[in-house]
């Protein structure tokens, strides 16, 4: 009995860990599809890339503080970019448009690395130390214990954002009408400029975390395909949604490979996320915390 | 192209409705029937003959995605799935019931058609993006079940290897032979859609496209309509499915992965969504471009990369390329290949005179 109680909690808190790295991943799409109505499919690919201009710019001998700084500038003017060049002539289009669009992107994102500077596994040491630590009779590693902070750090900080300050509750404006925000003075097209700035901080410090996990290679890019579950199950435009979506996800994957991968020989943890997802689409389509929609003819 | 339209009148719904718009199309049919049936076979090496092959299966499950995607506008990311079930039913048909093709065929499809009905259950409450993650869901969990089910998927390897499908006696090993059979379910598959299209249903599909609850308010079943589009669309890929599966004499999950799914998605949009000609260019487009990046990259990559590595370079080369030349269709021209097409039979038709 006290054994299994052991394992269930290592089990449960390994999972809310996880959970919230994948919030992390996760916050950009919802940053994106809060602000400008636009889905990124090409999400985990941001995170792969993010990964490898950390470590191409560690490569060159730079100091980790500043491969940070090149990963984060990086996708910054990566998404200033895409969001001028691909998503901004699809305004208006319908929305099998953009997803399409997005998923060209992620495949043109994955082709990339391989030809430009090679497809092995290169790693991404955070000067974090190895020691983990230990809760009862779960086991941490420490970087998931920095995963931990910054996303409760950008939870923070965006909930205050959207909330308080002007620039959020413009882009909240956007979001809502795009004609009438437009009539209200704000400027929306920069605005959508500045959602996917955002989105690009995210998905570089995500891919930075991820990767030193993970090691950096184009398999990182299979973190986006963890994404959908989460944001689905918190609703697309909650930023609190994808916290809680991603400690539920984390939490049923963690547990779902510790009493089931016995039995079906592995891999359980690739699995338990899509059933809940569809579970989720056909039981409460809006997610945990979600608007909800009324559409109209 | 070099024909005139005038002098033709239509008096009758019917008429405006027929298979072929103007008596000449009629001509041109056969005699783009007799090139494919006759002077193609005949003339071309096994090796072009391989590559018209697997043309001819992406026709099939191309038109399926677009029956879904570009008729009923109901997205799809999980195409490649339902060929899978389509490819790993015929095949333990085949192999365990030895079972003839004719059997295993429409069986692989039926199988499809039912689990993509299943599938589409949920595009009733949902749609567009929702329904785009809903099928990637259900791709990846039939990835995985396939892949974790030896019943299924005939142990380690997860895969099974396939007899050669026999018609009336002979069994088809050359490509010669397999052309015939693969033209014939293409063919069939293009009337089959151009009738679907034409009629009720297709009908009520696109009105769904246009505006589903303006649709539901005129009379249309949605819920019915949608499963049936489903239904249709994954049959097609079942039987696509089992045709890669008797084509290769061999049926693997890995020819069935996700990224097959996102071909069949550029097929379309290349090709034209909605229109049953565009997807025949997008399915030779797409299927051809792989084979001539490849070509390119072992004959100029050496300069570049190294030779040990001009395949993986190919490879990420035919991704980046088509994501560029998804975004550049979408961007620039939606309707696809079909509209270049008509813009220049358009010019022809009343050339020399501009106006």
């Amino acid at each position: 009995m006290w054994d299994e109680a052991e394992f269930a909690f290592a089990l449960l808190v390994s999972g809310l860990a996880i959970g919230l790295m994948y919030s992390l991943i996760a916050l950009g799409f919802v940053l994106i599809y809060k602000a400008t109505d636009a889905i990124n499919f090409a999400q985990g690919e941001f995170v792969m890339l993010a990964g490898f201009m950390a470590t191409t710019a560690l490569a060159a001998h730079m100091p980790i503080w500043a491969a940070i700084a090149v990963a984060v500038l990086g996708m910054i003017l990566l998404s200033f970019v895409l969001e001028r060049t691909v998503l901004r002539p699809l305004l208006g289009r319908p929305v099998v448009a953009v997803i399409m669009a997005t998923i060209g992107l992620a495949a043109i994102l994955r082709g990339l690395p391989p030809i430009t500077i090679g497809a092995q596994t290169k790693a991404l040491p955070l000067p974090i130390g190895d020691d983990p630590i230990t809760v009862w009779t779960a086991v941490i590693p420490p970087v998931q214990v920095v995963g931990v902070i910054v996303s409760v750090g950008f939870l923070a900080v965006f909930t205050w954002f959207f909330l308080k300050s002007r620039m959020g509750i413009a882009m909240r404006a956007v979001a809502d009408n795009q004609q009438v925000a437009m009539a209200m003075g704000i400027n929306v097209e920069r605005y959508f400029a500045i959602a996917w700035a955002m989105a690009g901080v995210v998905s570089a410090l995500g891919g930075i975390i991820w990767g030193s996990m993970l090691g950096v290679d184009t398999q990182l890019s299979l973190i986006g395909l963890k994404v959908f579950p989460v944001v689905i199950l918190g609703g697309l435009d909650s930023i609190v949604g994808a916290v809680v979506g991603g400690l539920i996800v984390g939490v049923v994957e963690s547990i779902a490979a510790g009493y089931l991968d016995p039995y079906v020989g592995g891999g359980t943890k690739d699995f338990a996320p899509y059933v809940l997802m569809i579970l989720t689409l056909m039981f409460k389509p809006y997610g945990l915390f979600g608007t909800h929609r009324i559409e109209r003819v | 192209m070099l024909h005139r339209e005038s002098g033709v009148f239509k008096t009758s719904y019917a008429a405006d409705m027929a298979l072929y718009p103007l008596p000449i199309a009629r001509w041109t049919v056969a005699a783009v029937l007799v090139i494919f049936a006759v002077v193609l076979p005949l003339s071309l090496h096994e090796y072009y003959l391989s590559i018209i092959n697997l043309v001819l299966i992406a026709i099939v499950g191309a038109l399926g995605l677009n029956i879904l995607v570009g008729y009923t506008g109901q997205i799809s990311v999980g195409h490649a799935a339902f060929m899978s079930v389509g490819a790993y039913t015929a095949a333990n048909l085949a192999v365990h019931l030895h079972l003839p093709f004719w059997v295993t065929l429409p069986a692989g499809g039926l199988m499809a058609a039912l689990i993509g009905a299943i599938v589409g259950i949920p595009s009733l409450r949902i749609k567009g993006l929702y329904l785009a993650i809903a099928t990637l869901a259900s791709q990846l969990i039939i990835e995985w079940v396939i892949n974790h089910t030896p019943a299924i998927s005939g142990g380690a390897q997860a895969s099974i290897e396939v007899p050669r499908p026999t018609v009336f006696g002979v069994e088809l090993k050359s490509q010669g032979e397999l052309y015939f059979f693969l033209l014939a379910f293409a063919v069939a598959a293009v009337v089959a859609t151009l009738n679907i299209v034409r009629s009720r249903i297709g009908r009520a599909f696109v009105a769904i496209r246009d505006q589903d609850i303006a649709a539901e308010i005129i009379g249309i079943n949605i819920f019915r309509y949608k499963l049936l589009s489903f239904a249709i669309s994954s049959f097609y890929a079942g039987v696509c499915g089992v045709l890669y599966t008797y084509y290769f004499g061999i049926a693997n999950y890995e020819a069935f992965q996700i990224v097959v799914s996102i071909d069949y998605l550029a097929m379309i949009i290349i090709g034209g969504l909605g229109s049953v000609l565009g997807t025949i260019f997008g399915a030779i487009f797409v299927t051809m471009l792989p084979i001539a990046i490849r070509i390119l990259v072992e004959t100029f990559g050496g300069y570049f990369w190294d030779t040990a590595a001009l395949s993986a370079v190919a490879a990420s080369m035919r991704l980046i390329i088509f994501g560029l030349l998804i975004i550049f269709f979408l961007v620039v021209e939606p309707e696809g290949l079909n509209r270049l097409w008509r813009n220049i039979r358009n010019y022809f038709r009343v050339w020399p005179f501009s106006y």
